[in-house]
């Protein structure tokens, strides 16, 4: 007879399961969480390879050399920006228009659901310039993106003229074979998201915007840039977008491989790449990197203005250039350089990126870890799930047993009515699409009642609602257990996060400074979703907290 | 002393009349190796079957083999070219309509007057076998085809992506090497040719040549099974490989060839050796009936002419006679001395009847076919131009 239906094998199985559901549990929570840091371990990972065969191994000579007119019109641009006071939209037409590309401009506007604090922006306007250069023999079917981001004050001038003097170098050149767009974008995330959106005909963030008058092809693969000062001393490569979606690896393998030909520092994280893997500062700091990135990811935040691209299935990275008063200094020819070979490689593409892998975390810039070795990390956390759940499942049965058995002692507990598990749930499910819904539409009234700005009312009501939800009669010889489920809430598990993030990029913050930032961490997270489609927030208010609600009552059922 | 005298009198009357016996023999060796190998018209098949930028080296290696085929005489009329794709116009190639075998554009190997006869989507395993056994469809032109006779040596060049076995064709499909040994086969048995050289530059290409079992062929590879033929060297302005080593030094060794070299294939064989090519070069000559050190590089990749010079008057009516004397008996009308019409007309218009009809064997078997019950036929020469579509019966060839 098989395993599970021969009798006493079965009772011997679940007796087994039931005696030992707990060490089992504990074994492969802590063996998931050995597993998850063992990854960070330098033997375990591999290193990057290019997979892709058309962007092959030989590398071109780079002949860039207008890194100082780069400069000179960085400053030309900020003059123009102060005037304007805004984006230059005149002088940008009239650059690239001399460039000789194909110019065109998109304005958009958006009103926020509530004032954004971080950025300062409520009612937002703007205009997107792109100028396409088209490649000379090819047909018009495929594009590259490079973008670079309008930003107000003295961020960003040098990387929108280095994209004018990239723009002005790429056009003498006859090897185009897909058309190349220079995209700078106001109001960084809110106008790349209407340019694509414009540019794919779709409007699923509700903005409303001019339509593109001009369009190249299906975009292959997209950069963006982010320059700040003239003197560059590293690279850093930021890959995690929105809803932590990422590029094909062979993007950054790409870029690694071009910091490598020239000799430019390039982190990830902001974090210089170590040899020392066999020491435990080594370990730690790969485990550090790889941390930084699993929790960019699960903030769901774009954490650059690529990261909106990959919706489309666009592989977009953003190249960040770091000034950190290090001796090595890079100029700004070099960078050219490195961006020159990435734009002909991907020129070289015949397909879109696809031979590597999408779901990877990198401990460092050379070393990876692709899905299949995290996930059995993931896999042993949820086989406790399934343990407790055939648990439950076996005791259900047990009563049954008990009767069929001998003298039932008591009369047989009767089973609960539909209605008295369904209510819970039904509230509990409630109070997370009140979560969902309130804060928003509450803010008016919020601000009426309370001496609060909107953004303040947003995010108080929220928690306000948060807390309605633990509401319930409780038991004081359940203190312990309450207190310990509060702790795993969803709210302190951002908490946390929000600390151990801070103490990863080695700024750590004190009590009351990671409470401000979590109460920014919320409205951003609002707004992210309003604004570009975020699905952390909703997951959160309408899967996560009601689970965690019906626990909580769980734990207080009389 | 007149004994003395006599003696070497007689030695120097024997050398002298000895002299020109030797130098008659040194006549005749050299005719008889001018003879040797007893073809009269070469052919060439170069196929690249590797499409997409990165593989521009596959189509500089062919390009390279056809330039020095070229220029040892061999015509495009009996060149067939086929590549996959086009690098020259490639939008990705930064000096358009060249193709650059050396780096720092040293040599285009594309050069004004390459014929390419299949280009693109047409180079395709069956349109390769095709052209190899000759069953082509009647419209297919002259410059598609491989017209070659039973006394045609034929060059056939192979590169791109290989394995063990087999043969990679444009990224969707293979050929085996038992394939192109029973395309051999069959271009043994219709007599397509007198002596074949097989020589393949892609990875493993030494399987390739495993399965051959017909006469008169010799193979080259670059590699052997296991080895993977490199690429030589990049060039930095293009960004990519230019050619594959084993073609390169093939390419470099050819180039020191010209019409009238003795070099022969024990040199071809030394061409890229381990120490340059990194991979091990292999060769089979066991079907080969010739010694390779008394083949010529000229017999297979240039067009060396043969000439014949006789003072004796051939006298070619003799076979003709038993025609003549048919052709007054009866109403068998036939035509004979005309070459063989591309469509059957003839069957058409004269509208004969089976037996009336005069059938020439086109099996080469040494027996005579009896046609009616008292005639029999000889079997016929080959006619120069023949075509070989099955769909008719063969008509008899004249002469």
């Amino acid at each position: 007879m098989g395993l599970l239906s021969d009798p006493n094998r079965r009772k011997a199985l679940t007796g087994l399961l039931t005696r030992l559901n707990t060490p089992i549990c504990i074994v492969c929570y802590l063996a998931g969480i050995v597993w998850f840091m063992g990854l960070a371990f330098e033997p375990f990972t591999l290193r990057t390879y290019m997979s892709e065969n058309a962007m092959g191994s030989t590398m071109v000579e780079e002949r860039f050399s207008s890194g100082e007119r780069a400069l000179s019109l960085a400053k030309e641009f900020d003059a123009h920006k102060r005037k304007a006071g805004g984006m230059p939209v005149e002088w940008l037409v009239k650059a690239m228009q001399s460039r000789g590309l194909e110019v065109f401009t998109q304005s958009f506007s958006r009103k926020l659901p509530f004032p954004d604090e971080n950025k300062e922006r409520y009612m937002v306007r703007g205009t997107n310039v792109y100028g396409i250069l088209r490649a000379p023999r090819a047909p018009r079917t495929e594009a590259l993106v490079i973008t670079a981001p309008c930003s107000p004050g003295n961020t960003n001038n040098q990387a929108v003229a280095l994209l004018l003097a990239l723009a002005q170098y790429f056009r003498n050149q006859i090897y185009w074979a897909k058309d190349i767009i220079f995209l700078v974008n106001e109001h960084d995330l809110i106008g790349t998201q209407a340019w694509l959106e414009g540019y794919h005909h779709t409007n699923i963030t509700g903005m409303e915007y001019s339509p593109l008058q001009g369009r190249a092809g299906s975009i292959q693969a997209a950069l963006s840039l982010e320059l700040s000062s003239d003197v560059i001393t590293s690279l850093d490569l930021v890959l995690e977008g929105l809803n932590g979606q990422l590029p094909n690896l062979d993007l950054a393998n790409l870029f690694y491989a071009f910091c490598q030909k020239l000799g430019v520092l390039c982190t990830i994280q902001g974090k210089l790449q170590r040899n020392d893997w066999d020491t435990a500062e080594g370990y730690t700091h790969a485990a550090q990197t790889m941390m930084l990135m699993v929790l960019k990811q699960a903030c769901g935040r774009s954490w650059g203005d690529h990261g909106l691209f990959l919706r489309y299935h666009i592989e977009a990275a953003s190249v960040r250039g770091i000034n950190s008063f290090r001796h090595y200094k890079t100029d700004a020819t070099t960078i050219g350089r490195l961006l020159e070979g990435m734009v002909r490689k991907l020129n070289n593409l015949l397909e879109r990126l696809h031979q590597s892998y999408f779901f990877y975390l990198l401990p460092s810039l050379s070393r990876f870890v692709s899905i299949g070795y995290y996930m059995p990390a993931f896999g042993l956390l949820a086989v406790i799930l399934l343990l407790r759940a055939l648990d439950l499942w076996v005791h259900l049965g047990a009563p049954a047993l008990a009767a069929v058995d001998g003298v039932t002692e008591a009369e047989q507990p009767s089973s609960p009515g539909v209605l008295t598990v369904l209510t819970p749930v039904v509230i509990s499910h409630l109070t997370g699409v009140a979560l969902y819904l309130l804060p928003v539409h509450l803010q008016e009234m919020a601000v009426e009642h309370f001496p609060v700005s909107e953004t303040e009312a947003v995010v108080l009501t929220a928690i306000a609602i948060y807390t309605a939800g633990l509401a319930l009669p409780h038991n004081t010889q359940r203190a312990l257990y309450a207190v310990v489920m509060v702790l795993l809430s969803p709210a302190f598990t951002i908490l946390y996060c929000v600390f151990i993030y801070q103490e990863l990029i080695e700024a750590p913050v004190s009590v009351s400074e990671g409470w401000m930032l979590f109460l920014s961490v919320i409205s951003q997270g609002i707004l992210d979703h309003a604004l570009y489609g975020s699905l952390v927030y909703p997951l959160l208010a309408l899967f996560i907290y009601p689970c965690w609600l019906m626990f909580w009552n769980i734990l207080f059922w009389n | 002393m007149d004994y003395y005298n006599l003696l070497t009198t007689c030695a120097f009357i024997h050398l002298l009349v000895s002299i020109p016996y030797a130098y008659s023999n040194y006549v005749e060796n050299k005719a008889g190796q001018f003879f040797s190998s007893g073809h009269t018209n070469n052919w060439a098949v170069l196929v690249c079957t590797s499409r997409f930028w990165f593989n521009y080296r596959h189509v500089a290696n062919t390009l390279s083999v056809y330039r020095s085929v070229k220029r040892l005489g061999i015509p495009d009329s009996h060149i067939v070219l086929m590549l996959a794709d086009d690098m020259a116009c490639n939008y990705r190639n930064p000096k358009p309509a060249t193709v650059f075998s050396h780096k720092n554009m040293e040599l285009n190997v594309y050069g004004d007057d390459v014929e390419v006869d299949y280009r693109g989507y047409e180079v395709t395993v069956e349109n390769f076998l095709r052209v190899l056994t000759g069953r082509l469809p009647p419209s297919t032109p002259r410059s598609k085809r491989l017209l070659s006779d039973d006394r045609s040596n034929i060059l056939i060049y192979l590169t791109g992506h290989g394995g063990n076995g087999f043969l990679k064709f444009q990224d969707s499909e293979e050929i085996s090497n038992m394939e192109l040994a029973d395309a051999f086969e069959q271009m043994w048995q219709k007599r397509r040719y007198n002596e074949l050289l097989f020589i393949i530059d892609t990875c493993q290409g030494a399987s390739m040549y495993e399965r051959f079992y017909s006469p008169n062929l010799m193979a080259l590879a670059s590699s052997q099974v296991g080895e993977d033929s490199l690429s030589h060297q990049p060039d930095l302005a293009i960004g990519v490989h230019l050619m594959d080593k084993y073609t390169f030094y093939l390419l470099e060794f050819l180039e020191e060839v010209h019409p009238a070299s003795q070099a022969n294939m024990n040199d071809l064989f030394k061409v890229c050796p381990q120490s340059q090519c990194v991979s091990t070069p292999g060769h089979r000559t066991d079907l080969f009936q010739r010694n390779p050190g008394s083949v010529l590089i000229t017999d297979f990749f240039g067009s060396v002419r043969k000439v014949e010079i006789t003072k004796d008057t051939i006298n070619l009516t003799s076979s003709l006679k038993p025609l003549i004397q048919r052709s007054g008996s009866g109403d068998m009308q036939i035509e004979s001395l005309t070459y063989v019409d591309q469509l059957p007309v003839a069957e058409i218009i004269h509208q004969l009847t089976p037996d009336q009809f005069l059938v020439c064997s086109r099996r080469w078997t040494e027996q005579s076919v009896r046609v009616s019950p008292s005639v029999y036929v000889q079997p016929c020469e080959k006619p120069p131009y023949v075509d070989s579509s099955p769909s008719h019966a063969p008509l008899c060839c004249g002469g």
